[in-house]
């Protein structure tokens, strides 16, 4: 059994004329790793924001655990990273996690336990201006997982980590995830997202233009092939198979088909006396579909409405 | 309440161990050792006279260095560089939230924006009075040590006159801290804010004073002017004669003063609270 935990209805946010956001509507479910995905100034940071209770919605509404955002419950609920860490530079790494815990309510220990989830217990008390972007950052998540909150918001939490790091944080939002926190995430790291979201929107100039799981957004496999020449392929695929399923992609073709048909694709160009060089399965991956949906350069092309594109 | 309490023990764990409120702290109480005790010391024992140093005379200049006249002497710094200090410090202390991004981070930690606020505020109020309590102490030690060298009687100011005068100061200083932090909260940024605070305490005011005097009109005004009302209060205080220290004025009597200083208090304190929650924190 589910259970919507985050939910917004045409939450939208006007700068003047411009929308940040624009009718936004999604929802996050429990247990569940979210991703947030969208290009550089697409409104996810301030659709976060607006589900932290930093900024107002100019309409709409959230909820977060059935509660406005910015309530003294939901916040104590909720674990943020938004838009990079804000921390005192002259304290120490732990020094900023007691004073988040005062805020809290919480016991020291919370700090302790804090840091060593993300490994900064033997730099926590190195003033946080000496540390990495990366430290920054995992000490940004550690202030988010004070108090074992149950839904966490992470704005590009691998932002700054190397690649070890990175393998770190994604095992940490997994290993949460396993043991019942909801996550939240944003990231530019697509093959991040593919490996641990359970679901993702897709926002991009403002508005939602997806939100399924990852599996049903990348679609079904396909063959890819590449055989020459390529336009008479194509002519005998399309007539073996339809037309709609025949695509070309580069210098190659993509057939929309069960990999399981690919001996007959093979037989068939070959008794048609086509030189076949490549025949293989084809996946795409999270990054080509997000490319694709948010590469539509003229907005009014990409949605006719405001509802986005559900496949679950 | 509790959100309140919470909150001012975390602003209080972060200032304690802030350089630059020590540094501030620190400034303040050599700037009153200078201008209360160095310069009118110097200007005693020389029998000369100095800008920053009463022209008053001799035994009137030791009287004011004596235990006796703490009450008297310690608000008088607070009109004019101890007021601009502490808007530094109540400037700082907001601006620079906006700058690191740590009101985002408490602003999402539970606690409303009011009770941070609070919170806020109230430690600030605290670092008040330590101060002000910091200093009385030192200046009651300092004119101990004058009145043994001079070989004056050491005695202790009345308990009475002591306490209205600490309570002076506070209130004063508590103005200009509250002054600051609003500034801070307007400017959202510690530059801005130290700017435009300074300019205020140190030239618009008493540029304004100054029209004042041509145009009895504007009087209105500027007799109720923050800076005014401390200086009417700390200039209260005293009734040595000679000339005052810049800053110390005799605009309104101390009671006035008092309940213009509390009623800038709470304005600033109200209006920095429903500015900030009324604003986005980007």
């Amino acid at each position: 059994m589910t259970s919507d935990i985050v939910v917004t209805d045409r939450l939208t946010k006007r700068y003047g004329e411009h929308a940040a956001v624009d009718a936004v509507s999604l929802t996050v479910r429990a247990g569940e790793v979210y991703g947030f995905l969208g290009p550089n100034g697409a409104g996810k940071t301030t659709t976060l924001r607006m589900l932290t209770g930093l900024v107002r919605p100019t309409s709409g509404t959230a909820t977060l655990f059935g509660c406005a955002p910015g309530d003294g419950a939901v916040a104590a609920r909720t674990g943020v990273l938004i838009e990079g860490p804000g921390f005192f530079p002259y304290l120490s790494g732990r020094d900023n996690l007691r004073v988040l815990s005062r805020c809290r309510r919480l016991q020291d220990d919370a700090v302790e336990s804090a840091l060593h989830r993300v490994g900064l217990r033997h730099r926590g008390h190195d003033r946080f201006r000496t540390y990495s972007l990366g430290m920054k950052q995992r000490l940004g998540v550690a202030a988010a997982l004070l108090g074992e909150p149950d839904l966490l918001i992470l704005d590009e939490p691998t932002n700054g980590l190397d690649p070890a790091g990175m393998a770190e944080m994604r095992e940490l939002i997994v290993e949460l995830a396993d043991s019942g926190h909801s996550v939240m995430l944003s990231s530019h790291m697509l093959s991040e997202v593919q490996e641990i979201c359970d679901r993702v929107g897709v926002i991009s100039r403002g508005e939602l233009i997806a939100q399924s799981t990852v599996a049903e957004l990348r679609g079904g496999t396909s063959l890819l092939v590449r055989a020459d020449p390529r336009e008479r392929a194509a002519a005998v695929l399309a007539e073996l198979l339809g037309r709609d399923v025949v695509d070309t992609v580069g210098d190659a073709l993509a057939v929309a088909v069960s990999p399981e048909l690919a001996p007959k694709v093979a037989r068939v160009l070959v008794d048609a006396g086509i030189d076949l060089y490549e025949l293989s399965r084809r996946e795409r991956s999270l990054e080509d579909v997000f490319f694709a949906m948010t590469s539509d350069s003229n907005p009014g092309d990409r949605t006719a409405s405001n509802e986005p594109r559900r496949m679950s | 309440m509790n959100a309140v309490i919470a909150g001012t023990r975390a602003e209080l764990l972060r200032l304690r161990k802030w350089p630059s409120m020590w540094v501030l702290l620190a400034a303040w109480i050599v700037l009153n050792l200078v201008f209360v005790y160095l310069f009118n010391y110097i200007t005693f024992k020389t029998g000369g006279t100095t800008d920053m140093a009463s022209s008053a005379p001799p035994d009137v200049l030791l009287a004011q260095m004596l235990p006796s006249a703490v009450p008297q002497v310690f608000t008088q710094g607070m009109a004019m560089f101890g007021g601009a200090l502490m808007l530094i410090l109540g400037a700082l202390t907001i601006g620079s939230g906006y700058g690191w991004g740590t009101w985002k981070t408490v602003f999402t930690q539970g606690p409303s924006r009011s009770a941070a606020l609070a919170g806020t505020l109230l430690a600030l109020l605290t670092v008040v009075i330590g101060l002000v309590l910091t200093v009385a102490a030192v200046d009651v030690g300092v004119a101990t040590v004058i009145a043994a060298v001079e070989s004056e009687p050491a005695n202790l100011p009345a308990a009475s006159a002591m306490l209205k005068a600490l309570a002076s100061g506070m209130l004063i200083l508590a103005m200009w801290t509250a002054a600051g932090v609003l500034v801070g909260a307007l400017a959202r940024g510690p530059a801005l804010s130290v700017g435009l605070g300074l300019v205020w305490v140190l030239v618009v005011e008493n540029l304004l004073r100054g029209v004042a005097a041509v145009l009895d009109t504007v009087s209105v005004v500027t007799d109720f002017l923050p800076g005014t009302a401390a200086g009417s209060l700390a200039g209260s205080l005293r009734d040595f004669g000679g000339d005052t220290t810049p800053g110390v004025l005799n605009i309104l009597d101390g009671s006035t003063s008092v309940l213009v200083l509390a009623a800038y208090v709470a304005a600033f304190a109200a209006g920095t609270i429903w500015l900030v929650r009324r604003r986005d924190v980007n």
